[in-house]
């Protein structure tokens, strides 16, 4: 490409018109989406959710979630791929819903589903190795989703960069829920996992690259003309 | 011979709710949630809908607020993994299955072992329509009118000889047929088994249909195992072979996951899956969730069959 700019960074395409009102259906429809579903399917006999209704929009949720989360983790490589610099601004909303329907996801659970018996939510928090994880995939996101505002960014400065990159441990903890909770058919779980390896192996790399880069860099300058 | 503990009374038909109620209170529940958002809350704690059909047969063993679950469940919310292991995949996948001709082997140890043709396999008893509870291992049941004989009828006239202690069963193995065995999701084919005694049982049974018509496929066509007081995967489907033998037979999910199912896989609320509790159960249709009975409600007919074993240990 023509102008390309220092170490290969490409300029993008504009960001069409239309980008923020995709992003904003992409992140406020679905959720809700489930849940008038279920409304419909209990209270006017609609069959959106299927035959169990409750059962189909937690795992419905679950998968936005993951989603959610490969959307906020293809930002940065797709801006530095294909240069759609204005991606950024995307990011802290897919960050943000993902969390949200993360935490819709574990209501939806506790709430619907195991119908707050609290025998069986406190047997499945502390025995059910699944569900441990898939929570303490939720835990890691309450303090990103509270840091997420402009203030907050401010304020923590590096630490905010450093706290954020708690983020990587999501899709892990998220995707050895998933697979875990699977009877036999790990092929849905499995697929993912191989996108977050990329998505993760492409920021080891580019930080290896880095590092590389730096260490040559300095060994040029020491070195005698 | 087999002494096998007698069959409880059936329940009277009268104390079963009559149809006629549960379809009124199907449109009352409607017309409350088109006209009155306010009592939503209300609402959704009652039966999503009730039985679209007439259930024909028997209720064997039914409490009297079961009411059999509508065909339109019974017959898209299946697992088969041989057809995909969505629970939607099996309807889709297997509409063009052919079950005929269909031949069942009966073998092993028996005085008269035989290759049948599925009308000649079922006149080894008679035909009956019987209402029955079904739980599946993943917590949520469902009331089905099945439509067989009884599996004792065809070991009867097998004539199983005096070494005989288990009955093993196992499913077609075409993958032509059933695209899901292309797929290394369970060992294929799939297998089940049962102690003599169990498969003895007058409430086991060997079904060809459902509401009075044939198996859809999804459903198992055209053979499928019945027991109602095991989880619904002891309920193997589109059998072809059933070998009588002296050794506990291998069985599928048993081999695929032992330390979460066993060979018994007898409904026991007390006895969790390791991933979830089995106290309780999600009837489809309805929102709030039920207490799953011990023997999914048929241990005055089946316990003596386990008496001074640990259920326990014999998940």
């Amino acid at each position: 490409m023509s102008d390309a700019g220092p170490r290969g960074r490409v300029q993008g395409i504009q960001r069409p018109r239309w980008w923020p009102w995709l992003v904003w259906a992409a992140v406020l429809i679905p959720g809700p989406a489930v849940l008038a579903a279920l409304v419909a399917d209990f209270l006017l006999g609609t069959r959106w959710l299927g035959s169990n209704p409750v059962k189909e929009g937690e795992l419905l949720l679950g998968q936005l979630t993951i989603k959610y989360l490969v959307a906020t983790l293809a930002v940065t490589p797709v801006r530095r791929l294909l240069g759609w610099n204005w991606l950024q601004r995307d990011r802290r909303t897919f960050g943000l819903a993902a969390f949200f329907t993360a935490l819709a996801h574990f209501l939806w659970y506790s709430l619907l589903d195991v119908q707050l018996d609290g025998g069986q939510l406190a047997e499945d928090l502390t025995k059910r190795t699944y569900i441990i994880v898939g929570f303490a995939a939720l835990v890691v996101m309450v303090p990103l989703a509270l840091t997420s505002t402009r203030a907050a960014i401010a304020r923590l400065r590096r630490r905010w960069v450093t706290l954020h990159r708690l983020v990587y441990a999501v899709p892990v903890l998220g995707i050895m829920h998933w697979w875990m909770s699977v009877k036999a058919d790990v092929g849905p779980p499995a697929l993912y996992s191989a996108v977050f390896a990329l998505l993760l192996g492409w920021r080891w790399w580019q930080a290896r690259r880095a590092t590389v880069d730096g260490r040559l860099a300095r060994r040029r300058e020491i070195r005698p003309h | 011979m087999l002494i096998h503990p007698p069959v409880a009374p059936d329940l009277r038909s009268s104390a079963i709710t009559p149809e006629a109620l549960y379809l009124t209170r199907r449109e009352w529940l409607a017309a409350a949630g088109l006209t009155v958002g306010a009592i939503a809350g209300v609402s959704t704690l009652l039966p999503r809908k009730a039985a679209a059909q007439q259930a024909p047969g028997k209720p064997y063993g039914l409490q009297s607020d079961d009411t059999p679950t509508p065909w339109e469940d019974v017959t898209s919310y299946n697992n088969f993994y041989e057809f995909g292991t969505d629970k939607g995949d099996p309807a889709r996948v297997a509409r063009g299955f052919r079950t005929r001709p269909w031949t069942v082997k009966v073998e092993g140890l028996v005085s008269k072992p035989g290759d049948y043709a599925l009308e000649d396999f079922v006149k080894a008893g008679r035909v009956e329509d019987r209402i029955y509870r079904h739980r599946c291992v993943e917590a949520w049941s469902m009331v089905i009118p099945w439509r067989g004989i009884m599996l004792a009828d065809v070991l009867k006239r097998a004539e199983p000889t005096p070494g005989a202690k288990f009955v093993e069963f196992t499913t077609l193995y075409d993958p032509s047929r059933m695209p899901g065995q292309r797929q290394p999701v369970l060992r294929w084919p799939y297998a089940e088994g049962l102690r003599l005694d169990e498969a003895m049982h007058p409430l086991t049974m060997l079904a060809t249909g459902v509401y009075g018509r044939d198996l859809p496929n999804q459903n198992g066509a055209p053979l499928r195992l019945v027991v109602p007081w095991k989880y619904g995967f002891k309920g193997i489907k589109s059998i072809v072979r059933i070998r009588i033998t002296d050794r506990q037979p291998t069985t599928a999910w048993n081999d695929s996951a032992p330390n979460e199912y066993g060979f018994y896989c007898n409904v026991n609320p007390t006895v969790d899956h390791p991933r979830w509790s089995q106290a309780k159960e999600r009837r489809i249709g309805e929102f709030l969730r039920r207490p799953t009975l011990m023997f999914n409600g048929y241990a005055d007919q089946v316990e003596l069959l386990y008496a001074g074993m640990d259920l326990r240990r014999n998940y």
